[in-house]
């Protein structure tokens, strides 16, 4: 059970959290240009590494803010939290 | 007293007498007695049969690795509680307790047959026996075999107690109240830190409380009385909360710990007075220090599990904490030097007592003061075998050659009535495991150790691997010390003497000139396995320890394991011949202990188990006979049963009432999304597939919601009801999902959108009037209001006042009917309601549910998103072409309607279905097929709602159908278990396909 420090409520427990998957993956500005190998590329394909990944996170249970957060899958520690637009800190 | 309570002790009070019940039959203890320890004052050591043999077992351990004695509790009541450890029951006042896992009684079981048969019922006999012939699985094996599997029995009436939970933060969490929990405890307190400890037990202490010998001192004291005073001092410090009774049950990520505590247990039926009987402790702890011990290991040898059989430390705890011998003549058999303090002990107490030493000779302290005591030491000796059915009686013991891979000499017969067995110590790395912590081998003594600490979580004393007190109390020291950031403490020039172990020898499986096939070495007491066991399973080709446990079962009982793990683990690497170390360990898992379900679910029963959510109107459908529909946690009308009519008759009354004259129905739980912004309308025409830019001021519009991969996803009307302002509806069950979603679009995707989402769904209540009279009923309400289509259209809204409360009236229709939805602050839902059926009444104005609304929308062809859809069907697929705009350049899902597989021809797709006999209702879910004879049978879809429609007196059905767009009248065949229905695919629209009534 993780300890999520939400960018704008602060510490929370993970049960006020809900995962939204993979971050950074733009929705296409003109998707009738994609084929449909790059639509369903966006649509589909997300990536299940071990190691550090890039995730977005809702504070459902809370100010119901999206925030992404950098997490190692293969032991769970969080290396950072920023906010939606920003910049992922270096890892 | 009894012959076997022969000491006075601080810890069982002898003036304060109870009576318990055991098997039926009375007997009498004393406070401060675990159910164990009184048994065995009473001489009773046969307390249950094993699983599998049904072999008369005893009591062997004193603590929470007991894997035999575990009883029923209570049985005959709904309090009652299958496989509780007999040796962490507190003795109360009335207490009821049954052996398990035997019939007709303990003393004498039927199916001690087992034991005689058992070179027939190996390891993996299931599996190998029961495959054949594959018809009888189902009818002889399984229910012979759930017959006699299975350890006690479950309660069948609903727990009457009361659970609990709490949240609590601290710095420091420490897990164990032995000797190095209570030193770590207290390093911490004093230094300001806000500690817990926590203890399993009842008292602090562990298992330095009870060592009573002149031999271990700390600080000239002998180390139990150090340890009471120490117990003293901590209890005064303010930073410091002890939980007794209470185990950790879990560790988590991030120091989140979950430990219930045991509350009223203990206490007699009259004292409990409905207090809280568990209660389940959520820690977030800043640091932990694991301190949990160390479980003594039994030893592998024929026959190995005879009652009156124990650990040789559990004999000690017995004998100096609750007062009782577990024998006259005692026995301990013993690799390590630990054995030797409970043979001091019993020696002291008067006790006859010899010891049996795998070793060949060693010269510790403690060992010169067993010589010095006369105590007859057999060096370079083994059990061969132990005789007594229901209680130990005698031993045969041998020589072992010089590197023990056999036994040499005459076999040697002592009698005895105990005997105590060690084969060293265990220490428990459970909540270092389950923390993520990896473990090292060490060789000399062959345990598993911690093999890191970080910077928020260590383990002290022998759960770190230090089983010598002068070691115990200087590391945990030296470790608290750094790891909290101490500079000096009471600890640091402490003067502790104790003896010192010199030698070590283990032997995982003990040799015997009985064939391993012939005897019984048992490994798991609780599930039975033998190193016989795992010797056919390594032959069989078993290799990894995680692969052998499961075919052996070893460790995997309610002890999971916690006496018998190493030793599988010790076997395989012996018969092997590969290094221990090597092997790994199974994996630690939570819970610790069992735990109840009760104290999982704490206070969340009955009617707290999930939340309700009632309309205002919901007091008014109560009275008016309403049965109620859960819609997500909505309670919604459902139909209102009249002059005892069933459902079916209800529906159709009201059904015919909304279309005859008027009908009212309770529409509250739609999902309502304020949507504001001078973006809302860009907004809209992004998330819905038809297009908004056009829908002026004071009108609704329709809208279809999909997912990005241009499934439908939710439904609604929404209403502008200003430049920048608009009311989304959405379906009851979607509301929270489409709000997150559109929230998540707007805060990830669209962020330079200036949109406000705001959820008013509790906000409003929403009387919903229908029928060729919904316009008579609302003049009568609305006077000023013209409600003629040129000023009030369908499709469109107006702000009124109603008694001088102002509310919304919008003109849409889920029937088909002329229809009226009336919007008011949530507060006067009730009194608009009444005032409604007021109204009403000269129109036979009709409340219907749930059910007469499904009806009446599926008599026009409308869908409802979850009924007709399930996440596969696109806008094409449910002929909704309409409502997607081909000129927006996007919105979400758009580009997957033209992806291949959503562009099939072949699709499943809505279609109305009518039975060839009106009078019979399909079954929504049923299979739709186009031929019964060619086998397999094609699948081409299934039956999504299906009614009797009053208004058409037939009945009809919607359906998704392969292709079915181009299907219109042909047969199909619906095949239910009875008969097989005919069919004929139509329009979906069975009712007013021109839409007349709706401007009626």
């Amino acid at each position: 059970m993780f300890l999520i420090n939400c960018p704008y409520c602060g510490e929370r427990d993970q049960s006020e959290f809900s995962s939204g998957g993979e971050a950074h993956i733009e929705r296409p500005k003109q998707p009738t240009e994609l084929s449909d190998d790059e639509w369903a590329d966006f649509l589909f394909m997300r990536k299940n590494i071990k190691g550090i990944q890039f995730e977005r996170w809702n504070h459902s249970h809370g100010c119901r803010k999206w925030f992404n957060l950098i997490r190692d899958t293969s032991n769970d520690k969080i290396h950072g939290i920023y906010k939606m637009g920003e910049k992922p800190p270096k890892v | 007293m009894s012959k076997f309570r022969i000491n006075k002790t601080n810890f069982v009070d002898q003036t304060n007498r109870i009576s318990f019940k055991f098997d039926g039959k009375t007997f009498f203890g004393f406070k401060g007695d675990t159910l164990a320890s009184a048994l065995i004052a009473n001489g009773i050591h046969l307390v249950g049969r094993s699983f599998k043999y049904h072999r008369p077992r005893g009591i062997m351990t004193c603590g929470s690795e007991e894997p035999n004695a575990i009883c029923q509790i209570n049985d005959k009541s709904n309090l009652t509680e299958p496989n509780v450890r007999a040796t962490e029951i507190e003795l109360y006042e009335g207490l009821e307790a049954n052996s398990q896992n035997c019939w007709p009684s303990v003393q004498f079981d039927i199916g001690g047959i087992n034991n005689l048969i058992s070179p027939f019922i190996p390891a993996g006999f299931y599996y190998k026996t029961f495959m054949w012939p594959k018809s009888f699985w189902k009818t002889v094996y399984e229910p012979l075999i759930r017959k006699t599997a299975g350890l006690g029995k479950s309660p069948i009436k609903p727990d009457p107690e009361i659970y609990d939970h709490k949240h609590v933060h601290c710095d420091v969490l420490v897990i164990g109240g032995g000797i190095s929990g209570i030193i770590s405890a207290k390093l911490s307190a004093k230094n300001n830190l806000n500690t817990i400890l926590i203890d399993d037990k009842k008292e602090l202490g562990g298992s330095t409380i009870f060592q009573d010998n002149e031999i271990f001192k700390i600080n000239n004291k002998i180390s139990k009385d150090w340890l009471l005073n120490e117990i003293h001092e901590i209890k005064k410090l303010k930073n410091l909360q002890i939980k007794t009774r209470t185990s950790v049950a879990a560790y988590h990520d991030y120091n989140y710990l979950l430990a219930s505590e045991s509350l009223n247990d203990h206490l007699p039926k009259n004292e409990k007075d409905r207090s809280v009987r568990q209660r389940l402790w959520k820690i977030r702890a800043k640091k932990v220090i694991i301190a949990t011990g160390a479980i003594e290991r039994p030893l592998v040898f024929n026959n190995n599990d005879r009652p009156g059989i124990l650990l040789a430390n559990s004999i000690n705890k017995y004998l100096n904490y609750f007062g009782v011998t577990c024998g006259l003549k005692n026995v301990i058999f013993t690799n390590n030097d630990s054995g030797y303090e409970t043979a001091i002990s019993l020696h002291k107490k008067g006790l006859d007592v010899k010891i049996i030493d795998l070793r060949k000779r060693s010269g510790s302290e403690l060992i010169k003061e067993t010589e010095k005591l006369g105590i007859k030491i057999h060096w370079n000796s083994t059990i061969t075998n132990t005789f007594g059915y229901r209680k130990i009686n005698s031993i045969e013991i041998m020589s072992l050659s010089e590197d023990g891979s056999n036994v040499i000499g005459e076999k040697n017969k002592i009698f005895c009535d105990c005997l105590g067995i060690s084969g060293g110590w265990t220490p428990m790395v459970h909540m270092h495991t389950q923390s993520g912590g990896k473990l090292n081998f060490r060789e000399t003594d062959q345990v598993f150790i911690p093999k890191e600490f970080s910077d928020n979580r260590i383990s002290v004393g022998s759960s770190n691997g230090h089983f010598e007190l002068d070691e115990i109390v200087k590391s945990t020291n030296q470790t608290v010390k750094k790891f909290l950031h101490i500079q000096d403490t009471d600890l640091d020039d402490t003067n502790i003497s104790c003896s010192k172990e010199l030698e070590k020898r283990n032997i995982w499986l003990l040799p015997n000139y009985i064939s391993i096939g012939k005897n019984k070495s048992f490994i798991d007491f609780q599930n039975d396995s033998t190193a016989k066991d795992i010797k056919l399973a390594m032959r069989e080709g078993f290799k990894s320890i995680e692969h052998v446990k499961r075919y052996t079962t070893t460790g995997m009982a309610t002890d999971q394991g916690k006496l018998s793990n190493m030793h599988a683990l010790g076997i395989i690497a012996e018969t092997a011949a590969v290094k221990m170390g090597s092997l790994g360990t199974t994996t630690f898992r939570p819970p610790f202990t069992p735990l109840t379900f009760g104290t999982i679910v704490g206070r969340s029963v009955g009617k707290f188990f999930d939340i309700t959510r009632k309309t205002p109107m919901h007091e008014w459908h109560v009275k008016n006979n309403a049965e109620f529909e859960n819609v997500g946690q909505w309670k919604r009308a459902w139909y209102y049963s009249r002059d005892n009519e069933n459902m079916h008759q209800s529906v159709q009354r009201e059904s015919k009432a909304a279309r005859d004259s008027a009908g009212i129905l309770d529409a509250s739980t739609l999902g309502k999304i304020d949507i504001k912004g001078s973006d809302a309308t860009e907004f809209l025409n992004r998330v819905y597939t038809n297009a908004w830019s056009k829908l002026s001021i004071g009108k609704c519009r329709y809208g279809l919601m999909l997912n990005e991969d241009g499934m439908v996803y939710d439904d609604g009307v929404t209403t502008r009801i200003g430049e920048n302002h608009y009311l989304m509806t959405t379906t009851t069950g979607g509301a929270a999902n489409v709000l997150s979603k559109l929230e998540d679009y707007l805060q990830t995707e669209w962020p330079e959108l200036d949109v406000w989402l705001t959820s008013v769904t509790d906000h409003y209540a929403t009387a919903s009037i229908c029928g060729p009279n919904s316009k008579k009923i609302l003049k009568k309400l609305f006077s000023d209001i013209e409600f003629n289509d040129q000023n009030f259209p369908h499709m469109s809204f107006k702000n009124a006042k109603i008694d001088g409360i102002d509310c919304r009236i919008m003109r849409i229709s889920f029937t088909g009917e002329h229809s009226y939805e009336i919007n008011i602050e949530a507060k006067y839902g009730n009194s608009l309601w009444e005032k409604c059926m007021e109204a009403g009444k000269d129109f036979n104005i009709t409340p219907y549910g749930t059910e007469t609304m499904h009806l009446l929308r599926a008599e026009k062809g409308f869908i409802i998103v979850g009924q007709d859809t399930d996440g596969t069907m696109t806008p094409i697929d449910l002929q909704m072409d309409w409502i997607v705009s081909k000129k927006k350049y996007d919105f979400i899902g758009k580009r997957s309607l033209y992806r291949s597989d959503t562009m099939r021809e072949d699709r499943k797709q809505l279609v109305g279905l009518l039975t060839d006999e009106p009078n019979t209702v399909l079954e929504e879910g049923a299979q739709i097929v186009y031929d019964e004879n060619k086998k397999p049978i094609e699948m081409i879809g299934h039956v999504t709602s299906s009614y009797f429609s009053p208004n058409l007196n037939k009945s009809i059905a919607l359906a998704v159908v392969k292709n079915g767009r181009k299907l219109k009248g042909q047969k199909l065949l619906v095949p239910m278990r009875d008969q097989t229905i005919n069919v004929t695919v139509s329009d979906f629209i069975f009712y007013d396909k021109n839409n007349e009534r709706l401007n009626a």
